[in-house]
């Protein structure tokens, strides 16, 4: 690539970056941050915040740096007092179409603008401001918009639209009265919208915002009379520490399970006991389906963005989605069932707290057709890993020195294969160390790492001999994606056995209710990746690593359950999907 | 924001959801297919309701929202049925140096109604025109097709009095 | 064959075929035409001379004079041309008659009649000063042949050009000639055409795919240049576009054009089928091998879309917003393809240029602004019409000579040009020469090729509005600076016009301004700021007088108004008391009135209404 690269100089010093750079990243090289607000790499490439704009010697205006190709000989000044003022300006000028009321925003924290306003040394704006009232869509079950916190950035767009091909919003409307919504301005929770979150993600202000169920949760753990049972994702663990400054990807987990008691929930159990249940489940259904030959291939059902999306735009193909719930509703309703008949607690009593990296999770848990048959739902709240860092933050805990602590038993104990569910990958990973096993007959001579199912890349696919079974695998995380992958199925150019599909792109550990990270800081750090490390390092950690082998599984299986897919697990752990409209016309 | 949403019921025909298919199969797998879709489809129907962006979304795989967020970036493109008598008044700036703005305050007040809306009856509907190119006449005032050059305020009335005769 | 070969017998097949009609009537049915009546005219001629032999009715262009529209010309047998003016159907009933049938001209209907100019001798156009201080290329033909038969442009020499260039000339001599020529885009930014040609022709793409557009999306309020061209003469730009193609390397065109112009796109599709028909246009040209397909795709009311971005965004078929440059359309243009983009001014004028040499274009004009250009001039002057005259014109030639200066007895302010993106010219600059150069030492620009006349009555605070109102309505609203800055732009101007702006907000305008030309993704907003700088340097005491006196010397900012009752005047006749709409103004039967200035609208009504003079306005 030597030959390829290009020289520049970035404020008098002299940078040699591949060609085909942006002025940005060549900026980078040179150890120069230039602040943005709507770029985001390889997503948002619009050059329309204009927060970017530095000088270039020879140009006529200012240079958007974030899509400006760097060139062979070029000078640029990114802190002249052109460049300060004319970021200025324009911060100002996006300030005055702002309704701040920073105190009480949820973004308080971590809100790109704020920060940017500080960065900049803005003190007053001398432009009239908009005396702006909420514009708030609260139609959907995981988030609020609010259009008088937008800037237009549409970093939420270009997620919608290009990593997940669902595009349920759009710029609507020109020059100042642009704004974001969906078609005909109906809320999203009337569109077909799968709740992956990922817009609110992307947002670097209040303008979306989660639903937050804190206050009902703490609630129920102040009711003497509820048992309060709290579940958390295995993705939890490795994204929890980024609010409490921990290393980007750096597990957490024992004092996740101290701060969870010291919260005051009654149990600490953890959803990767489901998730070893998951694949005792999800593995049987595959062997058999296989050997069928029937609704093939099989699709991985642990993600909710992922079976709404399935819903809405290919209604036809709902019978290849595995019918397991997630290990979230498996949890919910083993806790509801098994563990409450254990304990002789009424099930209507007990309250199922769960802990995810995920907003669609939000979704699931109303999902009507996953009652149990006790008449409970299986999971009463689902909140975001961020919900629960404002939790700890809340009350104070010093989570940092926090001693580490383990999960309660019966339903806590949990294989390697169950931690890794957290990245793309991980449920095809753990299907396939059980599968081997299970075809092969023993476990002599099976291999226990699947190396080419991991990573960040949006699509794998990888072929395994298991028990003398070929299986044509693919492994697939972002729903736009995922489209691919069944547009080249239906073209007949590709065929698979089994697919795993994660809705957010990496997988759960970059799921839209983890804590925020700029655009800048995901240039900067690998955040999913580093998140992924941390659960494979958990996995590589635990002294056992196949499903099948978890104690508390099998004893669930030899005391309640009986077998896999069996009749009482087709009522706990299995559902049905339903056929959603595109558009609701 | 009144070119956002349709305030109107739907009432489109099989004829024109048949002519509509024929015009989206026309230009379907061309290069660029949504813009001269929409034009015909608001020919077709007068204007473009979620039903008809609906069906241009499903036909070209393009999302809702997106189809909607073209349809409303162009101001000749309308989420609503323009009156039976259309009455729009240039605004370029030959016309506007001549005292246009006066004539369009004049058939707003007459009307009731603001430039880019319909009357409450659906009978009338205003549109400022950003020059039509007929300069030598400005002011000008173009009332369904025809067009009055070296317009007065004083005109406006006895004007859109004879067509109201039309509407009755 | 060659293409010449090839031409020449279309060519001979057109004239055999052609009627035998030495003499001609011509009625101008171009939009401003037809507004002013010319359809009626035009079936009436038809309908008395259909039956008379050697005598053809055609339909033609615009030959600019809109002011003296409908416009009827008789060519007679022995090469006389006479020009009848503001023509009715009863007038031309007498024009068939007597002159066509009769052979007598119609004195009292010429240009050189009562209602003519007064500048035209002779009852002939080409005498008319106002027509002979023009220099024609682009219009050439137009209000000479029919734009909707190709035959006519064919018969006038039409594509022998193109036959020309695909049997004797490389690619590169066609750009170099292009070069030589000195033009530059007549779109606004005045970027040299050959330039663009030759980076568009370097460039190549994977698949080998180019394309050849046109901006026919003429957005400026004010600007008709474009529409009068491809209503009166299309196959100008569809002949200029196909050596465009031969030249870069393309087979593919499309013309952008505004939906709003229903004549110019019907024209224009029918000019593309008449072309395909006879082998002119589409697969192998003229037997050449060369293969160019053109089709037209329709603007929706965008004026941001004018911007070369944003037009082959939405010819993408997406909303019509700027992309970043670069890459430049020559390199990565519509469909991710390399796109050469012209305007419809430039192409029409290609023609004439490969035709007589690009030498012979670069001695018309200026040094750095070569060949002419077309204006269309409006606004406070007596003659409003399309003009194209050579660059180096002064302004006042223009506005005097050829727009018959300022009606009404009133005195020239200023002249505006480049529309929402240029500047105002004021009196004290009257007499500088139109070149790109000039325009932008003194803060204007040539633009597209509005240029309206303003006078006395005029406020130029107003008019700044005017323009940013224009720009905050068709920001595309992507970027910061366009989509916010405009808007706060326009609500300091208002803040002024309504009395209630400060010397401070004047200080905090120029610093928006100053931030606008740097900072936003595209020339829209870069060049909005332009009205405002460009009347703030010439009429800043208008600005002050807003402030500081709260006055409008031109009575136009209505909020700064004060309506008064002269007490010895008032009849106290009441008309203006049932006339006011805002139920501002007192008084008993025969008793002076008086007006509430607290409830007043400053509609003007009273004034108007009043038969007493008693009302007067300050």
């Amino acid at each position: 690539m030597s030959e390829n690269m290009i020289n520049l100089k970035i404020d008098g010093v002299s940078v040699e970056v591949p060609a085909g750079s942006t002025v940005l990243q060549a900026a980078l090289a040179a150890g120069v941050r230039i602040p943005t607000l709507c770029y985001m790499k390889d997503a948002n490439e619009l050059g329309s915040c204009r927060i970017c704009v530095v000088e270039i010697k020879g140009g006529r205006g200012l240079a958007a740096a974030c899509v400006y190709p760097a060139a062979d000989g070029m000078e640029v000044f990114t802190n002249t007092e052109k460049v300060r003022a004319s970021r200025r300006q324009t911060l100002e000028l996006i300030l005055s179409n702002h309704r701040m009321e920073c105190p009480t925003c949820e973004r308080n924290g971590d809100c790109e603008l704020r920060r940017l306003a500080a960065d900049m040394g803005i003190d007053s704006i001398r432009y009239e401001v908009e005396d702006l009232e909420p514009q708030l869509d609260e139609s959907a079950p995981h988030l609020v918009r609010d259009n008088s916190k937008c800037i237009l950035c549409r970093r939420c767009v270009a997620v919608c639209r290009k990593n997940q091909q669902v595009g349920v919003i759009s710029a609507a409307d020109r020059g100042f009265a642009t704004h974001i919504e969906s078609a005909f301005g109906r809320g999203l929770g009337e569109v077909s919208c799968v709740y992956c979150g990922q817009c609110v993600a992307a947002c670097p202000t209040g303008a979306l915002t989660l639903k937050r169920s804190i206050d009902a949760v703490r609630a129920a753990i102040d009711d003497p009379s509820k048992h309060v049972v709290v579940v958390p994702a295995p993705a939890v663990r490795v994204g929890l520490g980024d609010r409490f400054g921990m290393p980007v990807g750096e597990s957490v987990q024992g004092k996740m399970v101290a701060a969870l008691r010291r919260l005051g929930f009654d149990k600490v159990f953890d959803v990767d006991w489901a998730a070893d249940v998951t694949i005792m489940e999800e593995g049987t259904e595959l062997v058999g389906r296989i050997k069928a030959g029937e609704k093939m291939p099989m699709f991985t059902s642990c993600c909710p963005g992922w079976i709404k999306y399935m819903e809405h735009y290919h209604a036809d193909m709902l019978d290849n989605l595995s019918s397991c719930r997630s290990p979230q509703q498996m949890m919910g309703g083993l806790v509801k069932t098994y563990y409450a008949e254990r304990e002789g607690i009424a099930p209507e009593d007990i309250v199922v707290v769960s802990i995810m990296p995920c907003t669609a999770k939000k979704f699931e848990v109303s999902r009507e057709e996953q009652r149990l048959e006790n008449g409970c739902m299986p999971v009463d709240y689902s909140l975001t890993t961020r919900e629960l860092s404002d939790m700890i933050a809340g009350a104070g805990i010093m989570f940092g020195l926090l001693p580490d602590e383990a999960f309660d038993p019966v339903l806590g104990d949990s294989t390697g294969a169950a931690v890794i569910f957290g990245a793309s990958g991980g449920v095809m990973e753990a299907a396939l160390r059980t599968a081997a096993v299970v075809l092969a007959g023993d476990d002599a001579d099976v291999p226990l790492v699947f190396e080419d199912v991991r990573g960040m890349e949006g699509v794998k696919e990888a072929e395994y001999e298991v028990g003398g079974v070929k299986l044509r695998t693919c492994t697939v995380s972002g729903l736009a994606n995922a489209e691919k992958v069944i547009r080249a199925m239906e073209a007949g150019e590709a065929a698979y056995d089994f697919i795993e599909v994660m809705a957010c792109p990496g997988g759960c550990v970059n799921g839209a209710g983890q804590p925020m990270h700029s655009p800048f800081e995901r240039m900067m750090t690998d955040v999913k990746g580093e998140r992924a490390a941390g659960l494979y390092a958990l996995d590589d950690s635990m002294p056992r690593r196949r499903s099948h082998e978890n104690p508390e599984v099998k004893a669930l299986y030899a005391e309640y359950l009986g077998e896999p897919c069996g009749h009482k697990a087709h009522h706990i752990l299995h559902t049905e999907y339903v056929p959603r409209d595109t558009y609701n016309v | 924001m009144p070119n956002c949403r349709t305030v109107v019921p739907f009432s489109g025909t099989p004829e024109q959801e048949q002519k509509l298919r024929e015009v989206i199969a026309r230009y379907k797998g061309t290069q660029g297919p949504l813009m001269p879709i929409l034009h015909e489809a608001q020919d077709i129907y007068g204007y473009l309701p979620e039903e008809v962006q609906a069906t241009i979304s499903e036909e070209l795989d393009i999302p809702l929202a997106e189809i909607y967020g073209v349809s409303t970036f162009y101001s000749r493109f309308s989420l609503n049925p323009k009156g039976e008598v259309k009455v729009s008044v240039c605004l370029g700036t030959a016309c506007y140096v001549k005292g246009a703005a006066d004539v369009l305050a004049e058939v707003e007040a007459q009307l009731g109604c603001k430039a880019g809306s319909v009357t409450s009856d659906g009978k009338f509907s205003i549109d400022a025109d950003r020059c039509v190119g007929a300069c030598g006449l400005a002011p000008i005032m173009i009332v369904n097709g025809d067009v009055y050059g070296h317009m007065t305020v004083d005109r406006v009335a006895g004007i859109l009095d004879s067509y109201r005769g039309e509407v009755e | 064959m060659t293409a010449v070969e090839t031409y020449s017998a279309i060519l001979s097949q057109i004239q055999a075929e052609a009627p035998n009609a030495p003499v001609r009537v011509t009625v101008g049915m171009a939009t401003c035409g037809l507004t002013a009546g010319a359809q009626p005219v035009y079936d009436k001629l038809k309908d008395l001379l259909a039956s008379e032999d050697g005598v053809a009715v055609d339909r033609v262009g615009c030959i600019g004079s809109c002011f003296l529209e409908p416009i009827v010309e008789v060519f007679d047998a022995q090469g006389g041309r006479t020009t009848y003016i503001k023509v009715t159907p009863e007038k031309a009933v007498r024009i068939a008659e007597e002159h066509v049938k009769g052979g007598k001209v119609v004195d009292e209907y010429t240009i050189a009649g009562p209602d003519g100019p007064g500048d035209a001798p002779t009852a002939n156009v080409e005498d008319a000063g106002f027509y002979k201080a023009q220099t024609r290329i682009v219009l050439r033909k137009c209000g000479l042949i029919d734009p909707e038969d190709v035959r006519q442009y064919v018969a006038s020499g039409g594509y022998s050009t193109l036959a020309r260039v695909l049997d004797t000339m490389e690619p590169q001599q066609v750009i170099d000639e292009v070069k030589t020529s000195g033009i530059r885009g007549r779109g606004g930014a005045g970027f040299p055409t050959g330039l663009k040609w030759q980076f568009t022709a370097n460039a190549t793409s994977d698949d080998g795919v180019k394309y050849v557009t046109c901006n026919a999306d003429e957005g400026d309020p004010g600007a008709f240049m474009d529409r009068s061209v491809l209503e009166s003469d299309p196959h100008a730009v569809v002949e200029a576009m196909a050596i465009a193609a031969y030249a870069v390397g393309s087979s593919q065109g499309y013309i952008y054009i505004r939906a709003e112009y229903p004549v110019a796109v019907r024209r224009l599709e029918i000019a593309i089928a008449q072309a395909k028909e006879i082998g002119l246009l589409g697969e192998n040209i003229l037997g050449s091998g060369f293969s160019f397909d053109l089709g037209l795709r329709l603007g929706a009311g965008a004026f941001v879309c004018g911007e070369e971005t944003a037009l082959l965004t939405s010819i993408e078929g997406n909303r019509g917003e700027p992309r970043p440059r670069p890459p430049f359309p020559a390199v990565k243009g519509l469909f991710g393809k390399p796109t050469l983009l012209n305007n419809v001014e430039t192409y029409a004028s290609i023609t004439w240029i490969i035709e007589n040499g690009g030498d012979a274009y670069a001695a018309v004009g200026t040094e750095n602004s070569k060949g002419t250009k077309v204006f269309a001039l409006g606004g406070k002057v007596k003659q409003a019409g399309l003009v194209e005259v050579s660059m180096g014109t002064t302004l006042r030639t223009i506005v005097e000579t050829v727009g018959g200066g300022v009606p009404n007895g009133k005195t020239f302010k200023a002249a505006q040009t480049g529309g929402p993106s240029g500047g105002c010219i004021p009196l004290e600059h009257i007499d500088t020469p139109i070149d790109y150069n000039s325009l932008a030492a003194i803060g204007s620009m040539m633009g597209s090729g509005g240029l309206i006349v303003m006078d006395e009555d005029n406020c130029m605070v107003d008019i700044a509005k005017f323009f940013l109102d224009f720009v905050v309505d068709e920001s595309c609203g992507k970027c910061v600076p366009c989509r916010i800055g405009t808007k706060r732009l326009l609500g300091l101007l208002e803040k002024i016009t309504s009395g209630k702006g400060t010397l401070e907000d004047i200080e905090i305008i120029e610093g928006l301004c100053a931030h606008l030309q740097v900072s936003p993704l595209c020339a829209l907003g870069q060049t909005a700021p332009n009205p405002v700088l460009s009347t703030l340097r010439y009429f800043r005491h208008e600005y002050i007088a807003h402030v500081e006196e709260g006055r409008c010397s031109a009575g136009v900012c209505k909020e700064l108004l004060q309506y008064s009752i002269d007490p010895e005047k008032c009849t106290g006749c009441t008309l203006c008391k049932r006339k006011c709409p805002a139920d501002a103004i007192a008084g008993e039967k025969k008793q002076p009135h008086v007006i509430d200035t607290a409830k007043c609208i400053k509609c003007g009504a009273c004034l108007d209404g009043c038969k007493f003079g008693a009302i007067s306005r300050g």
